[in-house]
């Protein structure tokens, strides 16, 4: 076997080549330190509570030492779920329309005008929904307006250009043929769409709401802005809700020791929750890929 | 059949709907948000540092804070991102354990909530390296969350121009980085470019994680160890403490007016990369 | 003519035993060839058989591909260039390729041509005009383009950008020059110039052609080697291997019956 240079320098570029190998590496190192740090000042306190205490326990007292972050992460599955619930369908829904009906002028605009969605601030969204949607659910469905249902009508839109750009994606991707075989047997288009191709690109949408949720979980200053913040499991979707990134973000400004230390705890929480949710999407895009399905 | 076909009609109806829906959405927000925003725009709103805590006065400051910590996010992530996209496309193998690594931590990076990436911000730079609420706090906490967008799209923009010219230059007896620096950088610009527009929009927006990295101070930062106050959290806090709604509504405009025109031109760049391309 | 130079020829590169496996599969198993100095050597053979992948092997662009691996030795002027003693830049330099489908890089004619020479550390303007003219002049494009030198080089005819991207390798200065399939994309009176090209470029340079135009090898080149799953079934002069084929698998070939 012949030994094979892949040294392709010319005289003094072989730093070079280490510089950029460094900065790559330096994803890795970052990572690691991120990591470190969350959990070396958030885990202490975890174990200290025990994690089955500090998830279910609804008892959130900092000032006497009781840490349960119970409440918060009810509000927070409740937020989430509720914005999934509307943006799911309508994501789809102009997934579908982007992809398969739409002429492809209009499906570019939109597909901009998405861009333009997912590119605006989530303090905006935040601001408009508190100035909005806040006294408009106060005017005409009761309430202080501050409520679970302003968080998730908030939420919803911010996810949707995940939700629309991943499953289009899909769509997208699956081969002409299946299409052409189906409608060649006298299907017409929307039965082909239903039967053929969004079983086939399944797995892309799966993991577009998969990420969608994940936004949703993690987003933090639109749902404090407009969701009242209240630390009580919401008897309702009127009723106000405090999440577990509000909890952080309210807090931070003051907490200090043990109080601080478990707000760090909430934030492995998210973020062991994420990493956990990026890796199953990623091995399920892989094996997807494997099924000779791009 | 007529029936079939009737069916049809709806569906494509509902479809259409769905599509229009967005549209409306979209632009209530930007309408809604110019509409009562743009009476409070003015020079001296601009030009004005707050007073009374922001209830008189413009938001200078916070412009001067934002334009500040993007510059620094920019200055710290642009070179580390494009040179690991360079790494990543045209010298490590795609299929080493270490390529795979990166990528995946890419992707990792950029599903991190930012609250939890200003949690860190604040226990690493302003608690561990001694930096404080500053300015530089706040930048090199943004700095890795646009490092994934940089990298994406760079790496995006290479994969799309390198394939023969790469061949055609190496033949040529150029060396990897001749080759890099003289075909492929150049024709893969426009795509790092955008990439680079889209974590400006990001940073502008950034609030969770500037606010517990860089502070909420109204002063005029001067050096980057001073605290900050950025566009977006100063709105945050004009609204959730209602401070000024008018003021509000004017920082909001303002955010909105720069997020169109930075995703304006980020198409614009983008259309020039394809256009390179053909 | 021909008679004149073939009595001393003088071998350029030469092929001992050479493998090419990409991953598990073979790609060629133990080539011999030896390539003649200021002579056309065509490569032909059916799609799949190898030819790109020898050709490739013979200026080490085949490491690009992940996963190559290569067995055995190529020889330019005696030198062995699968050794860690070879400079791999300066090998592509002395061996330049043409490729398929003309990529211009995105500049202007004259960038285009310079390219190399700058690459190789030449500055002077005046040096890189000199050399930018004169390989233009050699590969025939002078007379169309000498005017349009600042143009976009995109903006040229395919033919001519297939000419330009000869004058490219040209302004390095090469010793052989590699073509695959150069003609593939070309329209006939394109084809007709590059092949008037080839004859005189073979005075200055040595040339290894792959082709899938049995009359195209037959104009341009003085040997043939045929190639079938990866083995060099036949190599000879071109008259021989066409007039008088050895082999029973390369006379079905030529003659069109290969199934
Ligand atoms: N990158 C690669 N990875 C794996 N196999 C390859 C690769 N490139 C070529 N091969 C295989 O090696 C064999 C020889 O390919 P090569 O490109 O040399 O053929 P060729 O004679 O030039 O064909 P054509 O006339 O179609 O250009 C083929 O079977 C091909 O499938
Ligand atoms: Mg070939």
């Amino acid at each position: 076997m012949q030994p094979i240079s892949k040294n392709l320098h010319r005289r003094g570029e072989s730093w070079i080549e280490k510089g950029l190998a460094f900065c790559a590496a330096l994803f890795v190192i970052v990572i690691a330190i991120i990591t470190i740090f969350i959990f070396a000042r958030g885990l202490p306190i975890l174990l200290k509570v025990g994690v089955a205490d500090f998830l279910f326990n609804t008892d959130w007292r900092p000032t006497s030492n009781s840490f349960g972050i119970g409440t918060m992460l009810v509000g927070s599955l409740v937020v989430t779920t509720a914005s999934l619930l509307w943006a799911v369908p309508l994501g789809i829904m102009t997934a579908i329309f982007m992809a398969e009906v739409a002429p492809p002028r209009a499906s570019r605009w939109l597909g901009a005008l998405v861009e333009l969605l997912a590119g605006i601030p989530s303090v905006v969204y935040g601001f408009v929904g508190l100035v909005l949607i806040v006294p408009f659910i106060r005017n005409y469905l009761g309430g202080n307006g501050l409520s679970v249902l302003a968080g998730a009508i908030i939420l919803g839109i911010m996810i949707l250009p995940t939700i629309i750009n991943i499953s289009r994606d899909a769509i997208r991707a699956v081969p002409k043929e299946y299409k052409e075989g189906s409608l060649a047997l006298g299907a017409t288009h929307y039965q082909s769409i239903r039967r053929v191709i969004l079983p086939a690109a399944r797995s892309g949408i799966i993991t577009a709401v998969v990420l969608g949720m994940g936004r949703a979980i993690g987003e933090t200053m639109a749902v404090v802005m407009v969701t009242g913040n209240s630390p009580i499991i919401p008897a309702g979707v009127l009723s106000p809700v405090r999440t577990m990134t509000s909890n952080i973000v309210l807090e931070m400004g003051y907490a200090a020791g043990d109080h601080q230390a478990a707000l760090f705890a909430t934030g492995v929480v998210l973020f062991v929750f994420i990493v956990i949710l990026n890796l199953v999407v990623n091995m399920s895009l892989k094996a997807g890929a494997a099924n000779g399905r791009r | 059949m007529a029936g079939a076909s009737g069916k049809d009609k709806l569906l494509t109806g509902i479809f259409w709907l769905a599509g229009i829906f967005i549209v409306l959405i979209l632009a209530g927000i930007i309408g809604y948000v110019l509409f009562r925003g743009a009476s409070s725009l003015s020079l001296d709103f601009i030009l004005q540092p707050p007073s009374r805590a922001g209830r008189l006065g413009g938001i200078s400051t916070t412009i001067v804070g934002t334009v500040y910590l993007t510059l620094l996010a920019l200055l710290a992530a642009v070179p580390v991102g494009v040179g690991s996209a360079i790494y990543l496309e045209e010298y490590a193998h795609s299929r080493s354990r270490f390529a795979k690594l990166v990528n995946l931590t890419a992707e990792t990076l950029a599903g991190i909530p930012s609250i939890v990436f200003g949690l860190f911000g604040f226990v690493f730079f302003v608690i561990f390296l001694g930096m404080g609420w500053s300015v530089l706090s706040g930048g090199l906490t943004m700095a890795i969350m646009i490092l994934p967008t940089i990298t994406r799209t760079a790496q995006e923009a290479i994969l799309a121009v390198a394939g023969e010219y790469r061949e055609n230059s190496l033949a040529l007896g150029a060396s990897r980085w001749q080759t890099v620096r003289r075909v492929i950088l150049p024709s893969a610009l426009p795509g790092i470019v955008t990439g680079i527009i889209l974590s400006i929009g990001r940073a502008v927006g950034e609030t969770a994680a500037i606010i517990l990295t860089a502070g909420s101070s109204l002063g005029m930062p001067v050096s980057p160890m001073d605290p900050a106050r950025t566009m977006s959290v100063h709105l945050y806090i004009m609204a959730m403490e209602g401070i000024s709604t008018e003021r509000a509504f004017g920082t909001a405009c303002l955010i909105v007016v720069l997020i169109v025109i930075i995703n304006y031109l980020a198409n614009l760049s983008l259309s020039r990369l394809t256009k390179a391309m053909r | 003519m021909d008679n004149v130079v073939s009595t001393k020829q003088e071998i350029k590169m030469k092929s001992v035993d050479l493998q090419v496996f990409y991953q598990d599969f073979q790609a060629l198993h133990g080539i011999d060839m030896d390539i003649k100095a200021n002579h056309v050597t065509a490569l032909i053979g059916p799609s799949g058989c190898g030819k790109s992948t020898f050709l490739r092997t013979l200026n080490r662009l085949n490491e690009l591909i992940e996963g190559t691996t290569i067995k055995g030795q190529v020889y330019l002027d005696d030198q062995a260039i699968y050794s860690k003693e070879m400079d791999v830049v300066g090998l592509r330099k002395r061996v330049g390729m043409v490729f398929q489908k003309p990529s211009v890089f995105p500049m202007s004619v004259y960038e285009n041509v310079a390219y190399g020479p700058r690459i190789h550390g030449i500055k002077n303007r005046g040096q890189l005009d000199e050399i930018v003219e004169k390989s233009l002049r050699a590969a025939n494009l002078w007379e169309e383009m000498g005017g349009r030198l600042h143009t976009p080089a995109a903006r040229m005819s395919g033919g001519q950008q297939q000419r330009l991207v000869i004058a490219r390798v040209l302004a390095v200065d090469p010793e052989v020059i590699l073509m695959d399939e150069p003609a593939s994309a070309l329209d006939p009176i394109s084809t007709s110039k590059l092949e008037e090209l080839i004859a005189e470029l073979k005075r200055a340079y040595t040339i290894v052609i792959v082709t899938h135009n049995m009359q195209q090898a037959a104009r341009v080149s003085d040997y043939t080697g045929f190639f079938l799953n990866g083995q060099l079934i036949e190599f000879n002069r071109t008259k021989e291997l066409f007039v008088n084929p050895a082999n029973q698998q390369t006379e079905d070939y030529i003659t069109g019956r290969f199934g």
